[in-house]
């Protein structure tokens, strides 16, 4: 397979090209910012606000235990959103721009 | 409960035997891979022939060290919930590395890291810069490594410390020399299966105990040692110093070259999303696991019992391993404990070699122009100076505190590799002289720092008081790194380079070119 020079600039200043730069910038800025806020929120609370975390839910069960667990979990599935939506959309649209490009 | 008998520090049969058989069956597995470890390709890159999933399952194997399993499953069974905090910043650099690095790494380098950073600017300055980052970040977790090894096996085996230090020195450079990263990823694959089926399997003898009831177990802990063990404690006194530690190891994550290397295993970007979304999962899943061990062992085998094998708690998860499933099981773990240091270093030499022979040697020195033959010798040789290196620093540092050499790793990490790699993915204008200031910048603040910090100054200096007050620079490191690498790529202009990035597109989102 080689490359399709003539088309290269084409590609590179088509719309649909800088549509797919500019969502996956979008898509992992965004998971990026969501990550760092879940994160550093929980450990300035318990910096700050403690007690919200040793707040009891049963018996002896603290609030922070969900929550510490919880982030854990939410960490895995936000890189599961991530590769759903690379998998689904980003690949897609990958592919028909390589095949543009590329010379059988 | 503070009776509790343990036969730790004798020799134990089982022990032994499972150690043996798995260092055989990975030494079989080397002769193996070394058939197929002929070319540049094979051995710094398994030919590109590893799946998504099994790379996960590597990169977990990479990652979960023996100080994170005994490590945090001790400070969970002393102090309660502060282990899992420290867990959590441990597992959330992981999902930066998928939105932010995993796949323009994959599209843009070779067999490095420095292939990225480089790939626009001046080879030679960039190369040496990003050599000494990543040399000092392995060197450090190295040196971690390596004494945790020779004091693990000490207690557990009763083995003189510089046997172990020899052993697992001699092992692991069989492991690369021969086998080259094929060797190296089974090594880390078959380690990651055993930690996580053992940690699995304690888990589960642990809550036998209490009805497998996992609430039983915390309310349990409560009432033993006060309802504080279930809310944060002394962990965050200072913010600035939770905040720094939290930078260093998730934006350190990022930035490990040893974890940064893997992903030139796997054929496409594709599996290299894969590869993080099965890691994150696993070690997700591992962290969740130590923090019922380090629970168990606080109610089973008790506080006071725990910190008389060990004041940091690193024997927790063994003395309940023993409590459990007596003097077998607690022979099991251990000698997965020893497999997990064997494969982290493995994998840390294997980076480290490349380092050396790809970027110094053959674009540094050789200019990039050396054959296939020359270059995979240079990287064995290479591979015997890193292994020798680790053997003599792990008998030098003999009885040392080398406990916050890991955080020092991950704040070089965060701080010289991680800026340069991210700016030299996303920015047009970054340039040669602004990558190498940052890297320098980043490098130098940390090693400064941490020297004048309080883990330094006064834990090992033995001084009064600490000249800087954080007990993790990356907070400053990491930000002056950016900051000087934004502010000298902004005073100098590097046509070139800002050419290139558009071109470099193609590769970066569409994978074409990528090798």
């Amino acid at each position: 397979m080689g490359i399709k020079v003539d088309r290269v600039n084409d590609i590179l200043s088509s719309e649909k090209f800088k549509d797919l730069v500019k969502k996956r910038l979008v898509v992992s800025m965004t998971l990026t910012a969501i990550i760092l806020i879940v994160y550093f929120g929980f450990i300035l609370t318990i910096a700050f606000y403690k007690d919200f975390l040793s707040i009891k839910i049963g018996d002896y069960i603290t609030l922070g235990l969900p929550i510490g667990i919880g982030i854990i979990l939410f960490a895995w599935i936000l890189t599961g959103i991530y590769t759903r939506w690379a998998n689904q959309k980003y690949d897609k649209s990958v592919r028909e721009l390589r095949n543009e490009i590329l010379e059988k | 409960m503070d009776t509790v008998q343990s036969t730790l520090g004798q020799v134990n049969i089982a022990s032994v035997i499972i150690f043996f058989a798995f260092v055989a069956i990975t030494l079989a597995i080397t002769y193996w891979a070394a058939k197929k470890t002929k070319t540049t390709s094979e051995f710094y890159a398994a030919d590109r022939s590893i799946s998504g999933f099994q790379n996960g399952l590597a990169l977990s194997g990479d990652y979960m060290s023996a100080a994170s399993f005994l490590g945090i499953a001790g400070m969970v069974s002393l102090k309660g919930y502060d282990g899992l905090i420290y867990s959590i910043g441990f597992l959330v650099g992981w999902p930066l590395v998928m939105f932010l690095i995993a796949e323009p790494l994959r599209n843009l380098g070779k067999f490095t890291f420095a292939d990225v950073v480089a790939y626009r600017l001046k080879q030679k300055p960039v190369r040496i810069a990003s050599s000494i980052g990543s040399l000092m970040t392995i060197v450090f977790y190295l040196i971690a490594q390596m004494v945790g090894a020779g004091s693990l096996v000490n207690i557990l085996f009763g083995f003189p410390y510089e046997y172990a230090v020899i052993i697992v020195g001699i092992v692991m450079i069989a492991y690369v020399l021969f086998g080259g990263m094929l060797a190296t990823t089974w090594v880390q694959i078959i380690k990651a299966v055993l930690l996580l089926s053992g940690a699995t399997f304690l888990v589960i003898m642990t809550l036998a105990q209490f009805g497998m009831n996992p609430i039983t177990l915390f309310e349990q802990a409560a009432i033993k040692y006060g309802d504080a063990v279930l809310s944060p404690g002394g962990f965050v006194t200072n913010p600035w110093d939770a905040i720094s530690l939290g930078i260093a190891l998730i934006l350190g994550t990022a930035g490990l070259p040893h974890i940064l290397m893997r992903f030139f295993t796997v054929p496409d970007a594709k599996q290299a999303r894969k590869s993080v979304f099965v890691a994150t999962g696993f070690i997700g899943y591992f962290y969740i696991l130590t923090f019922f061990i380090g629970f168990g062992a606080m109610v089973l085998v008790g506080q006071d019992t725990v910190s008389s094998f060990d004041k940091g708690g690193n024997m927790a998860a063994l003395l309940l391993a023993e409590f459990v499933g007596g003097q077998f099981f607690l022979g099991f773990i251990a000698a997965v404990a020893f497999a997990t240091i064997l494969a982290v270093v493995a994998g840390l030499t294997l980076s480290g070699a490349s380092t050396l022979s790809h970027d110094l040697y053959v674009n540094v020195i050789k200019k990039g122009k050396t054959d296939e033959v020359g270059e995979v010798k240079v990287a064995r040789i290479a591979t015997l100076i890193i292994g020798a290196l680790a053997i003599s620093l792990g008998l030098i540092f003999k009885g040392q505190n080398v406990a916050f050499m890991v955080g020092l790793a991950f704040a070089i990490a965060a701080s010289a590799n991680f800026p340069s790699l991210l700016l030299s993915i996303i920015w047009k204008k970054f340039t040669t002289k602004g990558a190498v200031a940052s890297i320098i910048t980043g490098s130098t603040l940390a090693v400064i720092l941490i020297i004048l910090s309080p883990t330094v100054w006064v834990d090992i200096f033995h001084n009064p008081e600490a000249i800087f007050g954080l007990k993790n620079p990356a907070i400053i490191s990491m930000t002056a790194s950016f900051a000087i690498g934004i502010i000298v790529s902004l005073l100098t202009t590097e046509n070139d380079a800002a050419d290139k990035f558009e071109d470099e597109k193609l590769r970066t989102y569409l994978g074409i070119g990528a090798e």
